[in-house]
Parts: structure tokens; C-alpha cells; sequence
């Protein structure tokens, strides 16, 4: 079997793709990033293995999420795309005609635009985090309960209960103080989801047009509570596509596609990137006063890398695509 | 008296100029780096914007290398900014850094008041000499600008990656060190070599993007996370909708150097939307995205500091003008966030958004 792999490593999770040359996917692993994440790229490339036929042939690989430097230098990436571009790609390809998507991952929530098949708007939230999946997460275990179920447990509510959205300090507050008077958790759960909803779409939402099919995608499309969040707010269709958390990887493998078919061949450097010993480190530059954090990359103790520096001065001693700042 | 002033990208050399000019003693602050900026979240409160931060920073830097006055544009309002020179010079003094404040604003009775200010700094130099100085000031931040302008063309097309910069820092410095009108003339004839010597490509496909918004944030690239700098990298060519010289001409010539674009132009183009001075550039900046949709630009980029008023009005009011006009915008504000990952991947995203609008609109129309 022939095929592209797709690596999406996010700030909360990494996920790993492999899609045939037809564009149907084979293996999709999800990972918890835990702030290492050359050790779970390399984890997440190992178990893939395994699950695949041998003989197997990666024609192309291509990164994306806030790690894809780090880690299309890593595997010898053929395309290093931003997540939204990814997004965009593996939607129109699994929703035909999708024209909003709604994207709620670990750290950043964002909305893009499609019209005729292209991306005419998107925005990202920039400067709060609330309703992303890292708050859902930490709620989730203050209540004691898996996240898995925070969707089941908030379906159940008959009257949800108000819930500041403007922020996860008060959303919180509000959360505990409706809790000490008694509300039940359903309802919580439920006013919860509105109250993130309703911040999504006033902050990352706003001034945009929402048509139909709309997709929501990523972590939090699991949680079956803020898809109906989604639904009473929109008052319209919410798709869910089947590899929802995967779609950033899935974007890149689709990605790299369409670069490999123009240059030929891959820069993948094969599943042994997993026995490789890499090794990240920073030092300060003292060069002058912006005293840049500069980091580099060593592969087996040689530096294969360096990024951080305004100047260039460390950067440049690199080839051009494996630069990063 | 050892003069010294905040940073605002290249402020200093058009500054330093025109006071060297009149031998006033001028210490520049280091460059505005994560030492600058921790020393003034340490001192500022936490609710103010960065420039203030900033501002702190630079004061406090330069105190070590022996300033002992400040000179600091001031203002009346509704933009914070009006007050931050008694602000900064309250927390300086709260924390045992004793300076000799002189603030620039609009006079309050008589423009005398200004005389007085510029009188204060001058010593008894003739007003024929003060007029001279600012304009070899001037000059200075018209150099400046055009070598910035060439940059800006320059880098999307450069064949090695890294060389408009170099040559940038190169023609800068030229001009910095130029100590008179003969030099300076020089000088430019030099930094011009210089920046047309670096070697493109001309066959690349290159779009254009607009940036605009809040004057500091545009102007200082350390407050920016260098935007201008990574738009050039992903093969956009920029236009800023404020340069030095043409603020200065706005604001101290009072728009008298016919031929370059004035405020006037913007809040003109701005009437549809906004007929109001809200505050710091916010007219502007809806003006000026009117204005780069009318000359075809490809997309808008608007950047303002965290809490920044004047922006946010602007900034719910671009909507309109995107849609009005087909002209994508984005937003990025700025504050204390030093990594440049998510300002990269916003950048690489709404350049990817246009090059396929412009492919599409070419398909389209062929």
C-alpha cells in the first residue's frame, strides 16, 4: 500500500494520519502532547507501524498545529502548514460544499469561511482562551467527572442554568456559585455549552456570515453538548464529520499530496526517525540587545536546526524551509 | 542636560538629528528588547497598554546611560496616551528615578506654551537654527522612510533569504551617522546603492497587503513581533499607512509639505463609516483600509496594542469595509506574547487566503 501520512501537533494532543493515495484513511491515532513533542510524534509514528501492512510505501508527509516546525524537521516534512489551511483542505474534501467551519481544539478556537470551495475568511481567538478545550477539560475534572461524558451528562439537563461566558475566571465563579445553591449538574453542564457558544460566536464569530453546511470539528466536537449548544444557537444543521479530532492531519496528508505530485519524491525520513535521538535545547544570544532565546535541534548530536533569532545570525546557517522565526 | 525620548522604530534618528543639530546632549535608550519590556511590566500597571510598558522600559535603560530629561509627546484625549508622560513620570519618580519631564502637546492657552517648551530645550539658539534642526530632522525621517519603502518591495523578491535586511541595517545606518544636510545627501545617494543592489527575483508572483492601525504598534517592530518583516518572508510586499515623515508633517507642520499622504486623505475616506475622531488613529485606520481596497491591495492587516479604544472602534467598523470592497482583513493585536508562532501561522494562513481568492478570481475571469 502506498500513502501520505499526516502529523497535526497541537498544544494538548498530537494526531498522526494515514491516508491512502485515493484519500481514504486508513490509521488515525490521537496522543496527549504533554509538552514533549518530538517524544509523542516519535511515540505516535511507532504505534502507526504497527497497525500497518509491512511493506508499506509513505509517499509524503506534511505537519501542521503549533509544533509543525518542530516536527516537520523531525520526520523530513514535505509541506509545513498552518492549521487553517489544513482545516480548510481536509473539510472541503469530507463535507463537499461545506461553507463554515467551526473549529474547537485544545487552545485556540477558530471559525473559517468557505465560499465556492475556497477560504474567503477566517479569524482565530487571540486573546482569551475560554471555551477552548483545555477549560472544558480542567471543569470536567474539578466536577470529578471524565470529559468523555460532559456531553452525555449535559444532554440530560431540562433548564440550563445561566452561566457567565466572557471569560473562564468568571464562567468558573458562576459555575461553583450556581452549584453551591443547588443546581444540578446536567443544568451546569448544559448553561455551561450555551455560555461557551455564545462566546465563540461574539468573539471568534463575529461579523461573520454562518451559511450551512456548517462542521464543527476538532476536540470539542465530541462533546455531544456543544453540538446542541451549536444547533440552539445557529438554528442550524451541525455536521460532525467521522475523523473530526483528526482533521488537521488529515489536511495535511492532502497537503503534502499535492506537493509530492509536484516535486516528485518525499523528504520523508523514514519510520527510523523513532530509534533517532533528538535533542532540543535554547541559549540566549547575546549578539545584541534583543537577547533572543534562540533554540536548536540536534539529531544524533549533530545540529540540524536553529530557530528564534531576529537577526538570522544562527537561523540562516540552515537551509530556508527549516527555518521557523 | 542629557536629553532622552521613548523608541518608535526609527524615531531615534529623526529625533536625534534634529537635536544634535541644536548641540543638545541626546542619550538614545538601547533598543527596545525583553529587557525593555520587563522592566516596564515590573513598573507599569498591568492594565495599561503596551507602549506605556515600553515607554517605562526605554526611560529607565536610558537613565543608566546618564539621562536626566525626558522629552515626550503628549495629547488630550479620548486615547489613553495623553496621559501616560505624567503617568511614566509619576512611576519614575515613585521609583527613585528623578527626571526633568518635558512634554509636547497642544497648548492649553496661548502656543507660547509650546515656544516655551521647545525654548526650555533649546537653550538660546535662534528659532532660525530651531527651524533648521527640524528640518534636518525631517529630511532624516524622509530618508528613513524611502529606505523602509524600498525594503518593503524588496523582501518578498529577494533571491537570498536574509539579504534586504541586511542591506536595510546597512542604509540605516548611513543615515544615522550622517551629521549634516551635505552628508545626509550623500548618504542617501549611498543607502540608495545599496538597497537597490540586493539581487531579486522578478518573476515572482508577489501580493500586496495594507497594514495599518494604532501608530506605535505599526511603527515600533519589537511591539509588533516584526509583522512587516514576516509578511515580507511569505511573499506579500507591504504598505504602511503611517511613516514618520508623514506624521510629521501632519502633526508639526500641520500638513503643510504638499505631496505626501495626509490624515486628511484618510478620515475623508473614512466619512462612509466614520465621521467622528474617536481617539488615536482609529479614523485613520478605517480611512486607510478604504483607501488600499481603492488601489487594489490584496488584503488588510491592522495591528494595535491589547485594550487599545481607538483600534476596537476601528476594528468593528473594517467588517463593512471588507465586505463593501472584497477585501479580506486581519486583525492581530499585540501585547506582552513574545513567541511568534501564532502570529506566524494567522500570517501564512491569510496569505494562503488570498493568493487562492486571486487564483480563483483569475480562473474565473480567463
Amino acid at each position: 500500500m502506498k500513502g501520505y501520512l499526516g502529523i497535526d501537533v497541537g498544544s494538548v494532543s498530537t494526531k498522526i494520519v494515514f491516508m491512502d493515495e485515493s484519500g481514504v484513511i486508513h490509521e488515525a491515532i490521537y496522543l496527549r502532547t504533554q509538552g514533549i513533542p518530538i517524544a509523542t510524534v516519535q511515540k505516535g509514528l511507532t504505534e502507526l507501524k504497527k497497525r500497518l501492512p509491512s511493506g508499506l510505501k509513505v509517499r509524503g508527509v506534511g505537519t501542521t498545529g503549533s509544533g509543525r516546525y518542530l516536527a516537520g524537521i523531525v520526520v523530513g516534512a514535505d509541506t509545513v502548514k498552518n492549521e487553517i489551511t489544513a482545516h480548510a483542505v481536509a473539510s472541503s474534501l469530507q463535507v463537499p460544499g461545506v461553507q463554515t467551519i467551526i473549529e474547537i481544539g485544545g487552545q485556540d478556537s477558530k471559525i473559517i469561511i468557505l465560499r465556492n470551495g475556497v477560504v474567503s475568511d477566517f479569524a482565530m481567538n487571540t486573546v482569551c482562551a475560554a471555551g477552548t478545550g483545555s477549560f472544558l477539560d480542567q471543569q470536567a475534572a474539578r466536577l470529578n467527572i471524565p470529559v468523555e461524558k460532559f456531553g452525555e451528562i449535559a444532554l440530560r439537563s431540562q433548564s440550563p442554568v445561566r452561566i457567565a461566558g466572557r471569560c473562564a475566571v468568571f464562567a468558573e465563579s458562576d459555575m461553583i456559585h450556581k452549584q453551591q445553591m443547588g443546581c444540578g449538574l446536567s443544568d451546569i453542564l448544559a448553561g455551561l455549552c450555551d455560555a461557551l457558544v455564545r462566546n465563540y460566536l461574539n468573539n471568534v464569530g463575529k461579523g461573520k456570515e454562518i451559511l450551512a453546511p456548517v462542521v464543527f470539528q476538532g476536540g470539542v466536537a465530541a462533546n455531544a453538548g456543544m453540538i446542541n449548544a451549536f444547533k440552539k444557537a445557529l438554528g442550524l444543521a451541525i455536521q460532525v464529520p467521522p475523523y473530526f479530532d483528526v482533521m488537521g492531519a488529515v489536511g495535511a496528508a492532502l497537503l503534502s499530496r499535492e506537493t509530492v505530485s509536484r516535486t516528485g519524491s518525499s523528504r520523508f525520513k523514514g519510520f527510523g526517525v523513532t530509534d533517532t535521538e533528538f535533542k532540543t535545547g535554547s541559549f540566549e544570544c547575546s549578539g545584541c540587545s534583543n537577547l533572543c532565546e534562540v533554540v536548536q535541534l540536534a539529531e544524533d548530536g549533530n545540529i540540524i536546526a536553529r530557530w528564534g533569532d531576529r537577526c538570522g545570525k544562527w537561523s540562516n546557517a540552515f537551509a530556508e524551509q527549516e527555518k521557523i522565526s | 542636560m542629557r536629553v532622552t525620548f521613548p523608541h518608535m522604530g526609527n524615531l531615534y534618528i529623526c529625533l536625534k538629528a534634529m537635536l544634535q543639530y541644536l548641540g543638545v546632549d541626546v542619550v538614545v535608550p538601547p533598543p527596545s528588547s525583553k529587557k525593555t519590556l520587563t522592566l516596564g511590566v515590573k513598573y507599569g500597571p498591568e492594565f495599561a497598554c503596551m507602549p506605556l510598558k515600553l515607554n517605562l522600559g526605554n526611560f529607565i535603560e536610558a537613565y543608566g546611560l546618564g539621562a536626566d530629561t525626558i522629552i515626550m509627546a503628549g495629547g488630550c484625549g479620548p486615547c489613553r496616551f495623553g496621559y501616560y508622560a505624567q503617568i511614566e513620570y509619576a512611576i519614575l519618580k515613585d521609583i527613585g528615578y528623578e527626571f526633568q519631564l518635558i512634554v509636547i502637546e497642544p497648548p492649553e492657552r496661548h502656543i507660547s506654551e509650546l515656544f516655551n517648551k521647545i525654548r526650555h530645550i533649546t537653550g538660546n539658539r535662534s528659532w532660525w537654527q530651531v527651524i533648521q534642526a527640524i528640518r534636518f530632522g525631517y529630511q532624516k525621517a524622509r530618508a528613513v522612510d524611502e529606505i523602509e519603502m524600498a525594503a518593503f518591495k524588496i523582501r518578498p523578491r529577494e533571491l537570498v533569504f536574509g539579504a534586504t535586511d541586511i542591506a536595510y541595517r546597512s542604509a540605516l545606518s548611513l543615515i544615522d551617522s550622517a551629521s549634516s544636510p551635505n552628508e545626509l545627501d550623500r548618504a542617501k545617494k549611498r543607502a540608495g546603492v545599496i538597497m537597490a543592489g540586493v539581487v531579486l527575483d522578478e518573476s515572482r508572483p508577489v501580493l500586496k497587503i495594507g497594514l495599518t492601525g494604532e501608530i506605535f504598534t505599526l511603527l515600533e517592530p519589537y511591539s509588533n513581533l516584526d509583522v512587516e518583516r514576516h509578511i515580507g518572508y511569505l511573499g506579500a510586499e507591504v504598505d504602511r499607512s503611517i511613516y514618520l515623515s508623514e506624521w510629521v508633517n501632519d502633526h508639526l507642520f500641520l500638513g503643510m509639505l504638499k505631496g505626501l499622504r495626509s490624515r486628511k486623505d484618510a478620515c475623508s475616506a473614512a466619512s462612509p463609516y466614520l465621521r467622528h475622531f474617536v481617539g488615536g488613529h482609529g479614523q485613520e485606520t478605517v480611512g486607510s483600509a478604504v483607501n488600499y481596497a481603492r488601489a487594489g491591495f490584496d488584503g488588510l492587516v491592522q495591528v494595535f496594542p491589547f485594550t487599545c479604544m481607538p483600534e476596537i472602534v476601528a476594528e468593528s467598523i473594517l467588517p463593512e469595509v471588507s465586505t463593501e470592497y472584497g477585501i479580506p482583513i486581519l486583525t492581530l493585536i499585540m501585547d506582552e506574547h513574545t513567541g511568534k508562532t501564532g502570529i506566524i501561522t494567522r500570517l501564512e494562513a491569510f496569505i494562503d487566503l488570498l493568493e487562492r481568492k486571486k487564483e480563483f478570481r483569475r480562473h474565473a475571469f480567463s
